[in-house]
């Protein structure tokens, strides 16, 4: 628990530009990812906890290896926990089946990968449409929501363009607003920068920090320093533990 | 997401896909089109060697004078007495008296040599009325056959078969001209038509090669004999091949009875049917129902395998789309009715269009090579459906197993 007290303070100062907003939307307590390749067992993730509140801009940083990626696939119900609990905006999803994970990724989290991940058959508006129609949206809701979402990320006169017509900085906007459109309760860009040249990358990160200013959560897996530093709060994962929390946790003894 | 949704989101990837989906469709119809063209030239070998088989009366029976009174052949009865006669011919034709016989033809042949000109050829000469083009299962190519007026006159004339046309009078057209059988004057009426040498019927060696005459002229002026009435042979032919033994059992009775006899081991003749024919012909067809069995399993398994491994190769390369799409809120199974309205498209217009060129090829190649190529509905609408059940089997299995992996397996994979 200590884990969560270290980050009260950066809560208040977060919560103190958006003091609306307070419920925590990500809770996970003692959470284990085992691994297993044949006998040999690797615990990517041992014993993590954290509480991330709503509108809070987080980033999960450590190097390749310390199970950030793992930790980014279970806040984003991409994989399920060995052991652990995790409440997604106070919802108990570690117990979830497919079915209700499927439904909780839809309308609670927003993906945004390093590899894009859009379908290159698909035009943009196509593509942002995509979680709308797995929510079961009617056909012009869907298309006016994403004009909508491709306008708030700048990319109005790109509608009707295939990703392959397209920047790997405008694919990655338009996976941002895919990500947005449904109005999810949480962002997750995992490495969203590391695609992407210095120019493109600066202003998906500045996109990130318009969205976070208009109250969005976002947690933003990187193994870069720079771009933790766009978060308002940092956490430090090693070796499937969070860095500071062991530190904090002999302190606090 | 409702079925609209989903069908129009399976119809949207086939369509946005055009290279796969064209490709897909292309080897599903390629798949269709051999199973159609294959089984349809099978069918059309075993019509077209059924219908020559027909040709040389399979629902035929001979009745030959004498009798056989054991199983060896020994002829017994009244011996080679000429003891059939124009009368019995004429009795076995009534309707009332059997029913199941469709026509009947008195015949007497004899080997006699023909001379026109200079040429001069020996073959069976047949003295018989005009139900023998029926009972035959002949046709001519120019000229008439006998008619019953030439049998009331006893007419000299003659129609002879394609080959001893051919034989005497070269490439000269012969109605009209005269022959000479055993001194005797007789002129050309017609010419039959071929149906190939064949050696299968019991009667004649080869039936391109005979000489038809009236059997009144024949009794007359040719062959002489005991009895002016008496012929050397009667030809039966059942209504249908499916009636021949009855056929048999009424020309048995009526024969009988006409001639007097009580029991059946007294019979002065015989009855055959053309056994030999009848048999082959059966094993003919059984053959090539094997046959036709072997090419369309065959052609089904490979065609088949065709659709599989497209489909196989299709869905793998779209594990990564899976990922994605379940990432963002679709469930196993929206993505498995996806991948089975696609599958159920590709493989609808991949057997339809394979299922049209396969009728077009069945119109077209014959014109090419000399063998008809018969379309079975039933092998194109069961191709299809195999067509369609395996690019659905095929589709949407590997495709439902990855909606069950994790997401994030099937977006990592490559």
């Amino acid at each position: 628990m200590s884990g969560i007290d270290d980050t009260a303070e950066v809560r208040i100062e977060r919560t103190a530009s958006h003091p609306a907003v307070r419920r925590p939307v990500i809770e996970i307590e003692d959470v284990w990812k085992t691994y297993r390749t044949g006998s040999l067992e690797v615990d990517a993730l041992r014993g993590v906890s954290c509480t991330i509140d709503s509108g809070e801009y987080v980033a999960i940083m450590g190097p390749s290896g310390s199970g950030k990626s793992t930790l980014m696939h279970i806040l984003g119900c991409l994989d399920v926990p060995t052991s652990g609990t995790y409440l997604l905006a106070g919802d108990d999803v570690s117990t979830m089946a497919e079915e209700e994970l499927a439904h909780v990724r839809n309308r609670r989290i927003g993906f945004v990968f390093q590899q894009f991940n859009l379908l290159s058959s698909l035009d943009a508006a196509r593509n942002v449409e995509l979680p709308l129609l797995y929510a079961g949206v009617s056909r012009p809701e869907r298309r006016r929501r994403a004009v909508a979402a491709l306008e708030r990320v700048g990319l109005g006169d790109r509608i009707d363009h295939r990703p392959g017509e397209l920047s790997g900085g405008q694919q990655q906007r338009v996976a941002v607003a895919r990500a947005l459109v449904t109005d999810p309760d949480l962002i997750l860009a995992d490495e969203p920068t590391g695609n992407l040249d210095s120019v493109s990358a600066r202003d998906v990160m500045t996109l990130l920090e318009e969205l976070h200013d208009s109250g969005r959560t976002i947690v933003l897996i990187t193994h870069d320093a720079d771009v933790a530093e766009a978060g308002g709060r940092s956490l430090r994962i090693f070796d499937g533990q969070f860095a500071g929390a062991d530190a904090l946790a002999a302190e606090a003894r | 997401m409702n079925l609209v949704e989903t069908f129009r989101t399976g119809l949207e990837a086939v369509v946005s896909h055009r290279m796969r989906s064209t490709l897909t469709v292309l080897g599903i119809m390629i798949g269709i089109t051999a199973v159609i063209l294959t089984v349809g030239l099978g069918e059309g070998a075993q019509q077209q060697v059924g219908s020559e088989i027909s040709a040389l009366g399979s629902n035929l029976l001979t009745v030959t004078p004498g009798s056989t009174t054991s199983a060896s052949g020994i002829r017994g009865g009244f011996g080679s007495a000429s003891t059939l006669t124009v009368g019995d011919a004429t009795a076995l034709t009534s309707k009332v008296v059997a029913p199941d016989i469709g026509a009947v033809a008195p015949a007497s042949s004899s080997s006699e040599g023909l001379v026109a000109g200079t040429s001069n050829w020996t073959t069976t000469v047949v003295g018989t009325d005009p139900s023998w083009l029926t009972v035959r299962g002949r046709s001519m190519t120019e000229g008439r056959f006998i008619v019953n007026s030439d049998l009331a006159t006893r007419a000299e004339v003659v129609v002879l078969g394609a080959t001893t046309a051919q034989e005497l009078f070269g490439f000269r057209d012969p109605v009209g001209q005269s022959v000479n059988i055993s001194g005797q004057p007789m002129s050309v009426i017609g010419v039959l038509n071929t149906v190939g040498s064949s050696s299968s019927s019991s009667t004649v060696a080869n039936p391109d090669d005979q000489a038809i005459v009236p059997l009144t002229t024949a009794s007359a002026l040719l062959f002489g004999g005991s009895s002016r009435n008496s012929v050397s042979q009667i030809l039966i032919q059942a209504s249908s091949s499916g009636t021949l033994s009855a056929a048999y059992q009424e020309a048995d009775a009526e024969l009988l009875s006409l001639h007097g006899i009580t029991t059946a081991t007294g019979a002065d003749f015989t009855i055959t049917s053309e056994q030999q024919v009848l048999s082959t012909a059966t094993s003919v067809d059984k053959t090539l129902t094997v046959l036709l069995g072997g090419i369309a399993g065959i052609s089904l398994l490979v065609g088949g395998i065709g659709v599989m491994n497209i489909m196989l190769v299709s869905v793998t390369e779209r594990i990564r789309e899976i990922g994605l799409r379940k990432a963002l809120g679709a469930t196993p199974r929206v993505i498995r009715r996806q991948f089975l309205v696609e599958a159920s498209v590709l493989g609808t217009v991949g057997g339809v269009l394979g299922a049209l060129l396969g009728i077009v090829g069945a119109l077209v190649l014959p014109h090419l090579i000399s063998n008809p190529i018969t379309v079975s509905p039933v092998a194109a609408v069961g191709a299809i459906a195999i067509a369609i059940a395996i690019g659905i089997v095929f589709g949407v299995y590997p495709a439902g197993r990855a909606a069950k992996l994790p997401p994030i397996d099937a977006l990592r994979s490559e």
